[in-house]
């Protein structure tokens, strides 16, 4: 199967690392990958903040760029739920409508692709930790996201998945919502940390490194002894 | 920004760091979710009672010229008087003339949601009659003289320390510890109100309009004193509370009080189809029945958010929601707060002013997952957003934006950005933290994360060479 690759604009920019992963993981498991360098962003940040034009002047060259794809899977959950639920709300009663939900159709977020599309959860991963898994909202509520990482990770060797009581809240971060209410994206960001804290897990995982960017900012001003690692990240050590 | 989302951000600035405020509704809501749970755990299908809920309500807001007109004929056959009221005013100013008429000197009052939302309790102290909360919840925040703090719970916020200093001040109660002598006190102040008033005030849970009556939902038997022991009962109503048949509160009555308060079904549900009928030994001799738009017409025309009419104003969406639980209720400074506050008092009164609460939310949608007739509460956010930015959008932002597509829509502009910012970020130490860093928002409480020198892309180049 060809894989086109969607590498959202922060991890291509802050956490490369991730999207390399990912790389590794489906090569591992002998698949071809591609990825179209032009892409920089979905456009989720003017579509949150309401400036549907502009969001949507970024997202027809999304799919330009991925007209001929077969197959495109993503290492988010957020920017994967862009593509495959609002770009329809988006591009509704527009010429690119029907575009919008072929393109959607054809979306994946990385570990939803794994063991829904491939039924694959073993990648041969090794990671001696102890971990807690944090939903990121998109991921959960907007493509389903609940099992398929938790499949993943039970597979893999020598890590101990210890779920945290606010395993499905919102950590906070919202997108622009961070920035233009700090105070209350702060607040819920403790309680998370809190409730991580609580686990007293080695890592927060989760599938959307916006929530774990978040996450880590806080845990590293407030000096609390929490690090972050994308489940791509978790599933390419070996 | 405008004085009212000022207002907002300041109380929100206040309240999310107040630590003790936020253990305790951690606490609070903690009961409650186990709870509910195990109340949901009793319908056969919690899901598929959501969807039937949802398509019932969606008949009875789409037919809802036809299901109100039943409504009120039934209704007047047996001697309701139904007044229609347009707007806020229209109601008060019918409800204090039917108190003056009567020359009504106090009024008891069960909890509604439509009196907080057009004020009446106000109106009517204003024409000189005595009005009386008789929901304890309600009856403590109006010895505060504050507005609820919760649709269902008005007094959540407040320990039982600070309610036996509030009723040691305003009651002369002796100071006690036990919530049961609590509620004692005060239901021995309101008994004696409940003999002495003239009128009874209540709202309604539901309208029905295949029988033509009113269905209303209490804990503590007050609806009931309010609305049969006056000599006038009046009902204040959102034309939106009616459903079709009386068997579709079998499914509303449970799920109301499951999703509202963790309860199988609530203490009290009254249905009220008229006033003392011939024969009958009690009850109100007149019933009014005041049906109020205030707005909820403009709401239906909207074909996007219509669904927001559907909502039980049960709290299932504040409960859950992450902004409500760290700011608290009073801070959205509206009759409804939480999410469905959020989407509904923009368009109660007016976008403009109140778009920062569609501004003020992580979009996690936890509130439409909760929300036991599916309105798609976080998706109407985006929406109000988008409107907002139609209606107006500010200048500085609206550039950041244009910025933002040419940024994105030029890879080589894009990838000589990043750059740029990865030299940038060096000098960014100098200016952290002071009004000078262009990331204060962010790096007020959290650090930044560092820009990679090599990204995915050179990565990638790096591969294919």
């Amino acid at each position: 199967m060809k894989i086109s690759l969607f590498i959202p604009c922060f991890i291509d920019a802050c956490y490369p690392q991730v999207g390399i992963s990912m790389v590794k993981v489906l090569e591992r498991l002998g698949h071809q990958v591609d990825y179209p360098e032009d892409f920089t962003c979905c456009g989720q940040p003017a579509f949150n903040s309401g400036y549907w034009d502009e969001a949507r002047a970024v997202a027809e060259k999304v799919l330009a760029m991925y007209r001929n794809a077969e197959i495109i899977v993503g290492v988010s959950g957020s920017c994967g739920a862009m593509m495959m639920t609002f770009y329809k709300e988006l591009f509704h009663s527009t010429p690119l409508e029907a575009e919008a939900k072929a393109h959607a159709a054809k979306v994946w977020e990385f570990s939803d692709f794994l063991v829904t599309k491939l039924g694959v959860t073993d990648v041969g991963a090794k990671f001696p930790a102890k971990v807690t898994f944090h939903d990121g909202c998109h991921g959960l509520r907007e493509v389903g996201l609940k099992k398929q990482p938790r499949a993943l990770l039970a597979k893999v060797q020598g890590l101990e998945l210890v779920e945290m009581d606010a395993a499905e809240s919102c950590c906070g971060f919202g997108g622009t919502f961070s920035v233009k209410f700090p105070m209350i994206s702060t607040a819920m960001g403790e309680v998370k940390c809190d409730s991580a804290l609580k686990t007293s897990a080695d890592y927060i995982v989760s599938c959307d490194s916006s929530c774990l960017m978040h996450i880590q900012g806080l845990a590293d001003r407030q000096k609390k002894p929490l690090r972050t690692m994308h489940l791509a990240e978790v599933l390419a050590k070996q | 920004m405008n004085t009212v989302a000022q207002t907002f951000k300041e109380t929100a600035r206040r309240m999310t760091r107040d630590l003790r405020h936020r253990s305790w509704i951690q606490s609070a809501l903690g009961k409650y979710y186990v709870g509910r749970d195990e109340k949901k755990a009793r319908f056969q299908n919690w899901q598929e009672a959501r969807q039937a809920a949802a398509e019932i309500k969606w008949d009875a807001v789409n037919h809802l010229d036809k299901h109100l007109e039943e409504f009120v004929s039934k209704i007047e056959a047996r001697g309701t008087k139904v007044f229609w009221a347009s707007t806020g005013q229209q109601a008060c100013d019918y409800i204090v003339n039917v108190a003056k008429k009567h020359r009504v000197r106090s009024i008891v009052k069960s909890k509604a949601m439509t009196g907080e939302e057009i004020h009446l309790a106000q109106a009517l102290e204003k024409s000189g009659v005595e009005v009386v909360e008789t929901d304890l919840g309600e009856y403590i925040v109006q010895l505060r003289e504050e507005a609820p703090y919760h649709i269902v719970f008005p007094a959540m916020h407040l320990t039982r320390h600070e309610i036996s200093d509030l009723f040691n001040k305003k009651l002369g109660s002796a100071p006690t510890d036990s919530p049961e002598e609590l509620t004692m006190i005060a239901r021995r102040t309101l008994r004696k109100k409940y003999c002495a008033a003239d009128m009874g005030i209540s709202g309604a849970n539901f309208a029905v309009a295949e029988t033509g009556m009113i269905s209303l939902t209490t804990n503590e038997g007050n609806g009931r004193l309010s609305t049969s022991l006056p000599r006038i009962h009046v009902a204040l109503i959102g034309i939106e509370k009616v459903l079709p048949t009386l068997d579709d509160l079998a499914l509303f009555l449970p799920m109301l009080a499951t999703a509202g308060a963790a309860q199988a079904v609530s203490c009290y549900n009254t249905f009220i189809a008229g006033p003392r009928q011939e024969g009958e030994p009690d009850g109100p001799n007149e019933f009014h029945v005041v049906l109020l738009d205030n707005g909820r017409t403009r709401l239906l025309a909207d074909a996007e958010q219509r669904d927001t009419l559907h909502c039980i104003r049960c709290g299932a969406c504040l409960n859950v929601c992450p902004i409500y639980k760290n700011i608290g209720g009073h801070t959205y400074g509206t009759t409804y707060m939480g999410p469905i506050g959020s989407v509904l008092t923009p368009h109660l009164r007016g976008l403009a002013e109140w778009k920062h609460l569609s501004f003020a939310s992580s979009l996690c949608g936890a509130c439409s997952e909760a929300c036991p007739v599916k309105i798609d509460l976080h998706h109407h956010l985006l929406q109000n957003r988008r409107n907002a930015i139609r209606c107006k959008s500010p200048w500085w932002e609206k550039l950041i934006f244009k910025g933002f597509v040419i940024l994105m829509n030029y890879p080589l502009l894009y990838r000589l950005g990043v750059k740029f910012g990865w030299l940038g970020q060096k000098f960014h130490g100098l200016v952290k933290g002071t009004r000078l860093d262009p990331m204060i928002a962010w790096t007020q409480s959290r650090e930044a994360p560092p820009l990679a020198l090599k990204t995915f892309k050179d990565y990638w180049r790096g591969r294919k060479s």
